[in-house]
Order: structure tokens, then sequence, then C-alpha cells
């Protein structure tokens, strides 16, 4: 069984064709990077893999299961999760009250107001261990527009790992990150669990190289390759529109 | 150009510049380094009128810019590539290049749109429903045709591809060799490095080291102390 099956997909807007017929699978724990040129078509196939766009022609398969007109919760609720190119968190909750949304969300059964949710004891440690474990336990109590566009970025990963997804997309997951930031999310993404699979859009090709098994290549809303990481690195056509001779 | 003298500048109860100082001569690109939450947008904000200084003085061709409106300090040259792109969703590309267009150099929309296929390709489409790289490469559109005499550029490679980070890279140099200054704030080290004349970098909302790109390649200590690589 895959992970993820796409078949055929296609999206437009107006008159332009954002993704013409695209096929891929993804094995279950595969560590999957998408890659291309900007205006490619990368994160419109992210938004319709999660459903916040609906495909204009195809299907898409999660584990067997047809998920192409479910709304974009019960693929979340399916395991499915994601980050954003620029992060959604809700600016005025702090950070632990961004996380303990996430886990709530996550766990079905819990849901509450967030002042209720203060009062539910196991969640609250739950979230305070996560921000621990992260090494972001000093900015627990700040306001989410208050921190730092890194560390941002580092809370919407936390958010989405928190729901424990079986499949999560991470959408640029460095842009923006300092040095060291880099690596620290490299070594998050390294540290999830072996059968989590994950798709990955991501620029920076030694963070992609690092964490990828596979490359899928997108160019013009078309698939155009797909391979080991080597091959698609030695691939003369992929150097020519996207990474560039040296 | 601009002289920036002890600074201090507050974002809401936080004091966040304390005490800046920094210059930059004409032609001349400054890399502006540090982890993040040290104050490097804040600094750009400050220097363009978005987030003034509480105290010290910011001087652009000698005037002093530091309380003026930020619309004001545009029309003097003051061009800024914000960061996370800020586009106007509902203005379509071409609109976007041609309300901020301005003087008679050498970036024109002509130009623009020659440098970019992209936005070419996109020029009646809204900037809402650009790719975050095509946003991202329209900010940058957006402030060139300002043919700014200063061009603040805040984190101007993100969410491009590698192709497109050469392409910026060009027109860093064509700029340079033009006479406009730069204040580039950049993660990508490597990026940062190849095209600056000189590097400062922020800690907690101040200047604690200045040297060249070289000096800094060899210096471990301080890339380890104060950008964590």
């Amino acid at each position: 069984m895959s992970a993820l099956v796409v078949s055929d997909v296609s999206r437009n807007f107006g008159g332009v064709q954002a993704l013409s017929n695209v096929s891929f699978e993804v094995a279950p724990g595969e560590r999957r990077l998408i890659i291309g040129p900007n205006g490619a078509g990368k994160t419109t196939l992210f938004n319709l893999l999660s459903g916040v766009l609906a495909v204009s022609d195809g299907k898409v398969m999660l584990f067997d299961r047809d998920i192409t007109n479910l709304p974009p919760y019960e693929r979340a609720h399916m395991g499915l999760a994601r980050t954003f190119q620029i992060t959604n968190l809700f600016p005025r909750l702090s950070v632990l009250e961004n996380v303990l949304l996430a886990l709530q969300a996550a766990d079905k059964s819990a849901f509450s107001m967030l002042a209720r949710m203060r009062a539910n004891r196991p969640l609250f440690h739950n979230a305070e261990s996560l921000l621990q474990e992260w090494d972001l336990a000093a900015i627990a109590g700040r306001a989410a527009r208050d921190i730092s566009y890194g560390e941002q970025r580092q809370v919407d990963l936390i958010l989405a790992m928190a729901m424990r997804p079986k499949v999560l997309l991470l959408d640029e997951p460095t842009a923006g990150l300092s040095a060291a930031e880099v690596v620290r999310v490299v070594g998050m993404v390294r540290s999830l669990p072996k059968d989590m699979t994950i798709l990955m859009i991501e620029h920076d090709m030694d963070v992609a190289f690092a964490l990828a098994d596979r490359i899928t290549v997108l160019h013009q809303g078309r698939l155009i390759a797909e391979g080991e990481v080597a091959a698609i690195r030695n691939d003369p056509h992929v150097s020519a529109i996207y990474l560039g001779a040296d | 150009m601009l002289r920036v003298q002890d600074i201090h500048t507050y974002y809401r109860d936080s004091y966040i510049l304390q005490g800046v100082t920094l210059e930059l001569k004409p032609g001349q690109v400054v890399a502006l380094l540090g982890r993040n939450g040290v104050g490097k947008t804040t600094l750009a904000r400050s220097i363009v009128g978005l987030t003034p200084a509480k105290r010290g003085n910011i001087l652009f061709k000698d005037a002093d810019i530091t309380h003026m409106p930020a619309h004001r300090i545009a029309r003097m040259g003051i061009g800024l590539v914000p960061q996370g792109r800020r586009v106007f969703r509902s203005l379509t590309v071409k609109e976007h290049l041609q309300v901020t267009a301005r003087g008679h150099g050498r970036w024109t929309f002509d130009r623009i749109v020659e440098l970019f296929p992209n936005l070419h390709a996109r020029l009646r489409s809204l900037a809402g429903k650009l790719s975050g790289g095509e946003q991202q490469m329209l900010a940058a559109g957006r402030a060139l045709v300002g043919n700014p005499a200063l061009l603040v550029m805040d984190e101007p490679t993100e969410g491009l591809a590698p192709l497109m980070v050469r392409e910026l890279g060009r027109v860093i140099e064509s700029l340079k060799h033009a006479g406009t200054s730069i204040l580039l704030i950049e993660q990508q080290l490597a990026f940062a490095l190849r095209y600056a004349d000189i590097v400062f970098i922020m800690s907690k909302g101040r200047i604690v080291h200045q040297c060249t790109p070289a000096e800094l390649v060899a210096d471990a200590d301080t890339k380890a102390r104060y950008l964590g690589v």
C-alpha cells in the first residue's frame, strides 16, 4: 500500500494551468522532496493534497482511501498535516496556547474552549514538554506575533508534529531561518518517527539532499522528472531549469 | 549615504534596538547578519520609517529622516524589499510595477519584466495569486522600479529557487556598480558574503562585530558565537 497516490491531477486558475496531469506515488515512511522553479506548482500541489484547493481533475488517495473530495479537516483527522510557506499561527495567542490548540485538534475527545483547556492538565503538560523538547520553553508565554520569524517557523513545525500525522507536508521549512536554526530544523525532521511519510518543498539543496530519499521535479505545472537523489542531482535538464550551472 | 547614530527602537513594550550605529557609503553593500530575533528587521523598519526610533538619529544624504513618515523617506530614495514579501494582494503584477515606478533611472518596467520572466508571464495576475517565489520577485521588482539610492533588502532570497537566487545576485552586482547602496539582511551566509563589502553582526539589539567577508570566513569563533555555524 502506498501512503499517497496522486493520479492525473490537474488544477487551473481561470486561464492559468497551474498543474497538468501530475501522477506519482509515495511509499509509507518515505521522505520525498518536491523541487522546481518558482511558479512550477509546488505549493498548489500541497494545497490540493491538503484539501485547501479542489482538484480540477484527477484523484488523490491516502492509504488506499480516496480523499479527492474530502474537506481539509477530514484529511487532517485521517493523519495528514502540513506547514505553510508563510506561518499561520494565531498571532494574539501565546506560543503555548497555539500548541494547546493543535494538541486539542489532534485529540478529538478533548474538544473544548481555550479557557477550559487550561484546566486540562495532561494536555497542558503535553504542550509544555513539547516546547521543552524543542528548546522553545523560554518563549512559551509570548504572543505568537511577538516572537521572531524564525521562532514562528519552528512553532509552526511543532504544531504540525503535535498532530502526530501519518503524512506530513512541509512547505519550505527552513526558509528565512538562520544557519543555526536550519541545523535545528533539519535535526527536528530527522528525529521524526521513521514510519512518518514526509513530503517536503525546499530550495536549500544542502537541506533537501540531506533529508530526501527521492525527488520529484515539477516544471510549469508538469512532473518532468522523478528518481533517487543522486540521479536527479546529476540530471542536466534539472540543472538547466532549476539548479543552474556552477 | 546613510548614517545610523545610536538609535533605540521599541516595538510595543519590547526594547529592541539598544543603541545601533552604522554607516553606508555610496555603492557599498553592507551585510547585516545575526540570529533571528536580534533586531535586524526592526533596524530595517526604523530606517524606512515604519517603526521610528525613539532616540538617536538616522541621516540619509545628510538629511535627518529619523521621524520622517515612511512615504517621504521612500520619495527621498530609500527602497525596501520587505521580509515576507508583503505584496498588495489586490493589485496586479503590472499595477505593482507602475505605482511604485519613480525617477528616470536604469530600472524601468521593461527591464524588470525582462529580468523576471515569471512576472512577465503574469502581468495581469493579482499578486495574491502568485506563488511565494514569484511574490518575492515582485517585491524586489517593486523596490527596483523606484530607482532607490539606497535599497534595504530583508531576506530577499527567501523562497527563491537556486536559479533565481543567482539572478538576484547579478542584480545586486549591477546595482552596486551603478552606485546604489544596499543594506542586505540575509540568512544565506554564502550569498551575503559573496556580495557584501562589509559585514555587521547584530546580537540582542546591538552591533557586536564588524569585519570584511573574508575575515568572517576565517573567524570560526565569531561565526559560532553569533551565527551558530
